[in-house]
């Protein structure tokens, strides 16, 4: 039943810069948390575990030929969108959004797991059929639908950030399956419109945190705090960095959420321009390692599978590292691999299990 | 899907868009590059302040005020560490316990600790909320005994004032408060901030620049709740200057007890330089009850005392001179030649002038009098007959010449001009001329005559020297201690006035004769072993209420002030002391004795001698210590001073109140 073949194929540069990546995260993480009063497990070792959980997730969808998703998407669709339905109702309310099943033995976080699944939805429609032309207004609304009724019960709970990686992963997907120029202007200008309309739906913290990202200073212990702050972290690492856990700003705690959202700060403040340079080097070629596994994928739908978990790193990376840098409002997500947690160390995991799995199957015979 | 993978898949239309989506993941993180660059490099100097900013705090450190000597190296003013228990707010978990504890330990009510921690939290996070001040010994004993169980209770010194000899001169040191808002704006407090303690009064106040020294200040790193983390770096403060007064300790303690409480103000001065031996206005305050922060209570004690014990009578307070302004009224006649020592007029004990009649002070009068008698026994008549010929204008002349009218330039605030009155002057300030009636009352020092201790001690000493007028100095040396220089203080002439010498002998014959002949009017206060000159005076009260400000009519506002101004000895004089005593009734009973008690004293001819000793001997503050946390570690408190003055049962507010020195 196993097929050799498959482990002579196995993409290990991909595994190589995850750990390279997930290895950085932890070596900041002891950086952060060391001067803390320790917890019973320290966070390094927490998330050194949650890396290994990952494995786990990645050899098991690994060991699956992921062509049988193909005939589950719907299934696994329907069924998550049942569970971001469950949220709203009986969903764990924690610091303002309900975002959690309470299934006992841990927290489900059914936003999190439609990122995947949004993809393997998507990959399904567009993967049906090759429209040469590019996708019309009409043959569009399906996946329209597909993508706005779950981001909109996610955007309810609320979770702006989720909902918006959601978003920008089916928007990549159908420009990547092709759309008419006309209907793509068409939707610029939806869009455009959509997006005024928005602003009047936006939670006051939401609206808040634009106008801070606009303007930080206009609220320098508020909402501006952690721009302001992560700001002066980076810049004052300048381009050799303050060395390894010589990082005022985290070591003082001026930062905020310096182990999760923004463990990019300390990395920047730690290990300056030349850290970062590396860090977003691996980064990248994570991004590019996955779009080259969709470009060899040996179906359609792998490949739009593989380019959907790609936009879904490449949109996590680029929001997260925007927002540290003061490039785009705060919104929270995490830097994939790196920031400390275990939600997303599963849901990047599970994305990267789908890639070395289409990867893996590349060659049909 | 049937495909053809060697050759068509993916489809060349496909491969353009990895190609652009490539290219555009690319791009965006380039974007992400550029900004990284912008942030960490270009701006790289302005990100590392600005973390520099938040992770350093200032911690001002007040350096030691310059200490105060008297000319013979007594010291007067010095510092003492004062303790006070400060709490740092992050490393207490829970307040209520702490302040319970701290409130039996300190004995201070439960719901004041709290109001105190309240109104502490409006400090930056990193300053420990004071709670205590200058709390005594024991307290800071049983404080650190119970270390453990008081987390985040630090203490902290700071010096204050402390006053070897006592409240000796306390109207001439001065006090020092809180800064007002209003001193804020002046020019000459540009770079103090917003609770810095400084000079209030008296010298502290004039010579705070001298005094105030360079604070240091400590730089410590914080966390993001203000929790000193590490010191990085201490600059050690920069002790005030040295103030050497010409001050003599044991003369001022002499001046103030003689006055045997009651109200009034002595001027002692070198006739040869003008120094200032001694000085003091009664009542008198505790400079330490302010070193030690005034309770409301003391505070409103003081500002409503009716005698107004802050007010430095010595230089702000304005006394007609009475009879002892006869000295100007002669010597000005002399000069003007409208008489001459041997002129003689008959007293009968008034003179009518139109319609009003003068009065000399003795009913029955002196029958025939010259000059020599006229000082002598102070006979007003002979004075008003001269005043009339002599005219007001040259009487004033001869007051200006001799330092009345003008303020002196004491380095003191509220120092007053007094007033001496000419035609030119009641022009300018009724708009009516001059009537022979004021003359005559000028002439004996009533009227519109005003003059303030120091200016009638001024004027008798250029009587005793030949006429030279000095400007009177309290500051004898300055020791500036950064640059190891002294700064002494030259006697400075104010002018000379032209007082021809047979003319000056004349009156100084009868100056000498109110004191050393019988029948002279301070003959009660003669000291045989040193005859010394001077002349009585009896300021009426009753005349002058629309000067009296305070309109309370009760017995004692309307007797006379009484007035004495000397010089000693008779022959060669050395001193020269103006007395003052409020509602004193008679120069010669109330005044002359206390400018005798100086005047002995300062020729070693009184008793034992009751040079003042030292309250307790207080070793100057050392440097201010860092908080130090009261855990029972070996670092032992600063050596405490034995306790000052007193012990304290009263616990300091806050904030000093804001006195005010006028009236």
């Amino acid at each position: 039943m196993f097929d050799r073949r498959l482990l002579t194929h196995f993409d290990w540069s991909l595994v190589l810069l995850v750990l390279m990546i997930a290895g950085l995260g932890i070596l900041n993480l002891v950086s952060v948390t060391s001067s803390w009063v320790s917890p019973a497990a320290p966070f390094s070792l927490k998330q050194l575990s949650w890396l290994g959980g990952g494995m786990v997730i990645v050899t098991i969808i690994c060991a699956i030929d992921y062509r049988r998703l193909e005939h589950l998407a719907f299934f696994l669709y329907i069924a998550n969108l049942v569970l971001l339905l469950l949220v709203l109702l009986v969903g764990r309310t924690s610091m303002g959004a309900t975002r959690w099943l309470d299934l006992k033995f841990f927290n489900l976080q059914p936003s999190e797991l439609m990122k995947i699944v949004i993809i393997i939805a998507l990959a399904f429609f567009f993967s049906r059929r090759d429209q040469l032309l590019g996708y019309s207004f009409r043959e569009l609304w399906a996946p329209f639908i597909l993508l706005f009724l779950p981001a909109l019960l996610i955007m309810k709970q609320p979770d702006l950030g989720t909902a918006m990686i959601v978003l920008m992963i089916g928007a990549s997907m159908a420009l990547f399956a092709g759309i008419r120029p006309a209907t793509l202007a068409g939707l610029g200008l939806l869009a455009s419109g959509a997006a005024t309309g928005g602003w009047f739906l936006l939670h006051d913290y939401q609206k808040q945190r634009i106008l801070t990202f606009l303007n930080p200073e206009s609220d320098p212990l508020g909402s501006g705090y952690h721009i302001i702050q992560s700001k002066i972290a980076v810049g004052s690492g300048g381009f050799w960095g303050k060395g390894f856990m010589k990082g005022t700003q985290s070591q003082l705690s001026f930062l905020p959420e310096r182990h999760t959202d923004f463990a990019f700060s300390v990395f920047a403040e730690e290990w300056g321009f030349v850290g970062c340079l590396i860090l977003l080097a691996l980064f990248l070629l994570l991004v590019i390692c996955g779009l080259n596994i969709s470009r060899h994928a040996s179906t359609r739908f792998g490949m739009f599978l593989a380019f959907g978990v790609s936009a879904m790193l490449f949109f996590h990376i680029v929001i997260n590292l925007g927002m540290v840098i003061g490039l785009l409002p705060v919104v929270g997500v995490p830097l994939p691999l790196f920031s400390y947690g275990g939600t997303s160390m599963i849901t990047t995991m599970t994305g990267i299990g789908l890639l070395l799995n289409i990867s893996m199957r590349r060659f049909k015979f | 899907m049937n495909h053809d993978f060697q050759t068509d898949w993916p489809s060349p239309y496909t491969r353009k868009r990895f190609a652009l989506a490539s290219v555009a993941a690319a791009l965006i993180f380039v974007l992400l590059l550029l900004r990284l660059w912008q942030l960490q490099i270009i701006s790289d100097d302005h990100y590392r302040i600005l973390s520099e900013k938040n992770r350093t705090r200032y911690i001002p450190i007040t350096a030691q005020r310059g200490r105060i000597f008297d000319r013979d190296g007594n010291l007067l003013a010095d510092n003492r560490p004062a303790f006070d228990v400060a709490v740092l707010r992050q490393e207490v978990d829970n307040p209520e316990v702490l302040l319970e504890r701290l409130s039996c330990l300190l004995s201070v009510d439960r719901e004041e600790l709290l109001k105190r921690w309240n109104t502490g939290k409006r400090l930056p996070q990193y300053r420990p909320i004071p709670l205590a001040w200058d709390v005594d010994r024991d307290m800071l004993e049983k404080i650190l005994e119970n270390g453990v169980d008081l987390p985040g209770v630090l203490m902290e010194t700071r010096p204050v004032r402390s006053f070897p000899l006592g409240p000796l001169a306390p109207h001439l040191l001065g006090y020092l408060g809180e800064i007002t808002d209003k001193d804020l704006s002046l020019p000459e407090f540009k770079g103090y901030r917003p609770g810095d303690v400084v000079g209030k009064a008296g010298l502290e106040r004039k010579m705070e620049p001298v005094l105030c020294g360079v604070d240091g200040e400590r730089r410590v790193e914080v966390d993001v709740k203000g929790k000193t983390m590490r010191i990085l770096k201490t600059q050690d403060p920069q002790p005030g200057n040295t103030l050497t007064l010409t001050l003599q300790a044991s003369l001022q303690q002499v001046a103030e007890n003689a006055f045997n409480g009651q109200a009034g103000a002595a001027v002692v001065l070198d006739v040869h330089t003008g120094e200032i031996l001694a000085i003091t206005s009664q009542p008198t305050f505790d400079p330490a009850q302010f070193a030690r922060g005034l309770t409301t209570k003391e505070w409103r004690e003081l500002q409503t005392n009716p005698l107004k014990p802050l007010q430095n009578r010595a230089i702000s307070g304005q006394y007609p001179p009475g009879s002892i302004f006869k000295i100007v009224t002669a010597l000005a006649a002399l000069k003007a030649g409208v008489a001459t020592p041997n002129t003689s007029v008959f007293c009968e004990g008034s003179v009518t002038l139109g319609n009003h009649t003068f009065r000399c002070w003795k009913r029955g009068g002196h029958g025939t009098t010259n000059l020599h008698k006229a000082l002598k026994e102070s006979c007003d008549v002979w004075f008003y007959k001269v005043a009339l010929d002599v005219g007001i204008d040259r009487i004033a002349a001869m007051a200006r010449e001799l330092g009345l009218g003008s303020a002196l330039g004491l380095p003191m605030e509220m120092e007053k001009e007094g007033l001496i009155p000419d035609r030119a002057w009641k022009k300018k300030r009724y708009g009516t001329s001059w009537y022979r009636g004021e003359t005559l009352n000028a002439a004996i020092g009533q009227g519109y005559i005003l003059t303030t201790p120091l200016q009638l001690a001024t004027m008798t000493a250029a009587i005793a020297n030949g006429g030279t007028v000095f400007r009177p100095h309290i500051i004898k040396r300055i020791e500036y201690t950064l640059n190891e220089t002294v700064e002494n203080t030259e006697p400075e002439i104010l002018h000379r006035a032209s007082l021809p010498a047979p003319y000056l002998a004349a009156v100084r014959k009868g100056l000498e004769a109110v004191v050393n002949e019988p029948g002279g009017t301070a003959w009660a206060s003669r000291l045989e072993q040193l005859p010394f000159a001077g002349k009585t005076g009896t300021a009426q009260v009753v005349k002058l209420r629309d000067q009296i400000k305070d309109e309370k009519l009760i017995p004692y506002r309307f007797r006379d002030h009484a007035l004495f101004a000397a010089y000693a000895p008779a022959q060669n004089p050395e001193i020269a002391v103006a007395v003052v005593v409020e509602h004193g009734s008679h120069g010669s009973s109330a005044a002359a004795p206390i400018a005798k008690a100086i005047i002995a004293h300062y020729f070693g001819l009184d008793k034992p001698p009751v040079a003042p000793q030292p309250v307790a001997p207080q070793p100057v503050a050392p440097q201010p210590v860092a908080p130090q946390p009261v855990t029972p570690q070996p670092v032992a408190p600063q050596p405490v001073a034995p306790q000052p003055v007193a012990p304290q049962p009263v616990a300091p507010q806050p904030v000093a109140p804001q006195p005010v020195t006028s009236e």
